[in-house]
C-alpha cells in the first residue's frame, strides 16, 4: 500500500529542492549490472507516484530502499516485478532492465519475471497449507522439479537457506499458521528461495517482527546475498545501515540520493538525506 | 424524579423489552420443537423408514419412497447448483470489475427473493410441459435455482474474507491468476463455502412449493430421474390435509424427520464455521 500523504510540513525545517546529481543511480562497485532502471515512473491513476528514477543495482549485494512514508520505496520495488500490475489505473512510464532486458517490454512474461525476482511481504502470508506444501508450492506451478524426491529435497534446501529447517524438520505436515510470527516470515522467505529466483525483493520483512526475529532475518539476508540480489525496502535505518552495501534515499517520489551506505550514514551529499538519517523529518 | 433515576429506570424498562422479544422470538421454536417431537416420536417406527404408503384404512407403512425422492431431488439440486453457484462466486470476487459485479449482485438477490412458487411455474414452463411429464429432473431444476444465489453469495463473500496477501504470495511465486485462485485462494475459503453449500441444501430440503407442480408426488418406490417422484415435504403435505388419523400421524413423522435433517445439516456447518474461524486467526 502506499500512503500518499507527505511527511507534514512542521517536520522539515528546511525542504532543499531536490536537484540529483545527473548520474544520481549510477551503478557503484564492481559487481555486474542486474537491475538497470531508466526513467522510470509510476502512476496511480493521474497521480504521479514515482517521478523518472534512474538507478543501478549490482548482484551479489544488498541494496537498500529508505525514505519516510509515502516516498515511493515500497511502489518502487513492486514496479521491479510488476506487482502493481494488478491494480486498476497504474501505469508506468520509462524501463526497467533485468540482466539487459526490459521487464515492461510486451512480449514480458509476467509469470517468467516473477519467478526469477522473488518477493517477501511486510506481513508474512503462508497459505493455510502445510510448512511443506507452503515452500512447494512455487516449486509445483511452476514445474521445477520431476520427481517426489527432488521436490522433497528442493524443500529442505530452502528450509536451511532460510534457517527454518532445524525448528520445523519434525512437523513439516504441520499447518504453517501454527507457526510464530517470526517462522512464518522465514517460511515466506523459503517459499521465495525454493523456485531459485535470482533477485530478491523484501518489503519491510521485519516490521512486524520482535528484535530477536528482526535479527535472525537480518543475519539470514546477510548470509543470502552470496547467491542472491537483493533490494529491501525498510523504514529503520539501524537495519538499512546493517545489511545493506548500497542505500538509496527517497522522498517524494523521487530518488535523492544513491550511495554506499556508509557513505549514506555518515557523510550523505544531499542536505535532505543527512536531514533524514539523523532523524530530523520522517 | 430526578435524572438519573429516571434514565435507570428507563434503561431496566428497554433492557426488559428487549428480553421479552428475545422469549417471544424463541417461544415458536420450542413449540414447533415440541409438537413435533412429540407427535412424529409417536408415529415413527422402523416401517416408516422402510416401508412405503399404505392404502388408506390400512394400518402402518412408510415414507421410504419420499425420504429417497428428498435426497434425490437435493443431490439434482446441488449438482445442477454448484458448479454454476461457485462459479459465479469467484468470477464476482475475482475478476469482475466494481459495476458489473453491484449489478449481478441485485441479480442474484432478487433472484433469492423470488417466491418459491414462482420458481416452480418456471421449472414446470420449461422442464414439465414441453415432456408432458412430472419428473425428478424438474424438481431438482427448481430446488437447483433456488439454491444458486445463495450458494452464489456465500461463495464470493468468503472469497473477499481470503487476505489479499494471500494472492499477492501466490502471484510473486509466479502464479497466473487462475492458479492462484484454484490453488490458494478456493482451498483457504473452501471449509466456509462447504458450510454455505450445506446451509442452501437444508434450506432447499424443506421446500414444498416448487415441487408441487414438478417433482409432483408419487405413491411407489422410484428412482428414475424422468418419473414423479415423492419427497418429504410433498407427501407431509399431502397426508396433513387428509381427514385421515393415520396419515396425520405420519405427517407428523415425516415432519419430525425432516426437522431432524435440517438440525443436523445446520449443526454440521456450525461446526465447520468454528474450524474455520479458528484457522483464519
Amino acid at each position: 500500500m502506499v500512503e500518499s500523504a507527505p511527511p507534514p510540513a512542521h517536520a522539515v525545517p528546511v525542504v532543499p529542492r531536490v536537484t540529483p546529481t545527473r548520474d544520481a543511480g549510477a551503478a557503484i562497485g564492481d559487481n555486474p549490472v542486474k537491475v538497470d532502471v531508466k526513467g522510470l515512473s509510476f502512476y496511480y491513476g493521474a497521480k504521479r507516484a514515482l517521478d523518472s528514477l534512474t538507478l543501478q543495482m549490482r548482484a551479489n549485494l544488498v541494496t537498500a530502499f529508505i525514505g519516510p512514508s509515502g516516498c515511493g520505496k515500497s511502489t518502487f520495488l513492486r514496479t521491479l516485478n510488476r506487482m502493481n500490475d494488478i491494480i486498476p489505473g497504474a501505469r508506468v512510464e520509462g524501463e526497467a532492465l533485468v540482466d539487459g532486458r526490459n521487464i515492461y517490454a510486451p512480449n514480458v512474461d509476467v509469470v517468467e519475471l516473477r519467478r526469477r525476482v522473488g518477493m517477501v511481504f511486510q506481513k508474512s502470508n503462508p497459505f493455510p497449507k502445510s510448512i511443506f506444501e507452503n515452500v512447494a508450492y512455487g516449486v509445483r506451478i511452476n514445474r521445477l522439479v520431476r520427481s517426489r524426491a527432488e521436490l522433497t529435497q528442493r524443500v529442505e534446501e530452502s528450509l536451511r537457506s532460510a534457517a527454518l529447517w532445524d525448528e520445523v524438520k519434525d512437523r513439516l505436515h504441520d499447518s504453517a499458521l501454527a507457526l510464530s510470527g517470526g517462522q512464518q516470515q522465514r517460511l515466506c522467505i523459503a517459499r521465495a528461495l525454493a523456485v531459485r529466483p535470482e533477485i530478491l525483493l523484501m518489503d519491510e520483512p521485519a516490521s512486524a517482527l520482535d528484535p530477536i526475529a528482526t535479527q535472525r532475518i537480518e543475519e539470514l539476508i546477510y548470509g543470502l546475498k552470496a547467491e542472491y540480489t537483493i533490494v529491501i525496502v525498510t523504514h529503520n535505518m539501524q537495519q538499512a545501515a546493517r545489511v545493506s552495501d548500497h542505500t538509496a534515499f527517497f522522498w517524494l517520489g523521487r530518488l535523492v540520493e544513491y550511495d554506499r551506505t556508509d557513505r549514506i550514514f555518515t557523510a550523505p551529499a544531499e542536505k535532505l538525506t543527512e536531514d533524514y538519517v539523523t532523524g530530523r523529518f520522517g | 424524579m430526578n435524572g438519573t433515576l429516571r434514565r435507570k429506570v428507563i434503561s431496566a424498562l428497554f433492557v426488559g423489552a428487549c428480553a421479552l422479544a428475545v422469549v417471544a422470538a424463541l417461544v415458536p421454536l420450542a413449540f414447533i420443537l415440541f409438537f413435533v417431537a412429540s407427535q412424529g416420536l409417536q408415529a415413527i417406527s422402523l416401517e416408516f423408514f422402510t416401508g412405503t404408503p399404505k392404502p388408506v384404512g390400512e394400518p402402518g407403512g412408510g415414507m421410504a419412497n419420499a425420504i429417497v425422492g428428498t435426497l434425490m431431488l437435493v443431490g439434482l439440486a446441488a449438482l445442477f447448483a454448484l458448479p454454476i453457484g461457485i462459479m459465479t462466486g469467484i468470477y464476482l470476487s475475482e475478476y469482475s470489475g466494481g459495476r458489473f459485479s453491484s449489478a449481478v449482485r441485485f441479480a442474484t438477490d432478487t433472484l433469492n427473493g423470488v417466491p418459491s412458487i414462482v420458481i416452480g411455474v418456471f421449472a414446470y414452463g420449461v422442464a414439465v410441459l414441453p415432456f408432458r411429464q412430472f419428473s425428478a429432473l424438474a424438481g431438482g431444476m427448481a430446488l437447483g435455482i433456488m439454491m444458486i444465489p445463495i450458494i452464489a453469495r456465500t461463495t464470493e463473500e468468503l472469497l473477499l474474507l481470503v487476505p489479499g496477501a494471500m494472492r499477492e504470495g501466490a502471484l510473486a511465486l509466479g502464479a497466473s491468476r487462475a492458479r492462484a485462485v484454484f490453488t490458494v485462494i478456493v482451498p483457504a475459503a473452501l471449509p466456509g463455502i462447504v458450510t454455505g453449500v450445506v446451509l442452501a441444501l437444508a434450506r432447499v430440503a424443506g421446500e414444498t412449493a416448487p415441487l408441487l407442480f414438478t417433482s409432483f408426488n408419487n405413491r411407489f418406490f422410484s428412482t428414475s430421474l424422468t418419473e414423479p417422484v415423492s419427497s418429504i415435504t410433498v407427501q407431509v403435505f399431502t397426508y396433513a390435509i387428509s381427514p385421515y388419523e393415520d396419515w396425520h400421524r405420519q405427517a407428523w413423522a415425516g415432519a419430525l424427520v425432516l426437522v431432524t435433517i435440517v438440525f443436523v445439516c445446520s449443526l454440521l456447518a456450525r461446526l465447520a464455521t468454528a474450524r474455520v474461524a479458528r484457522i483464519r486467526d
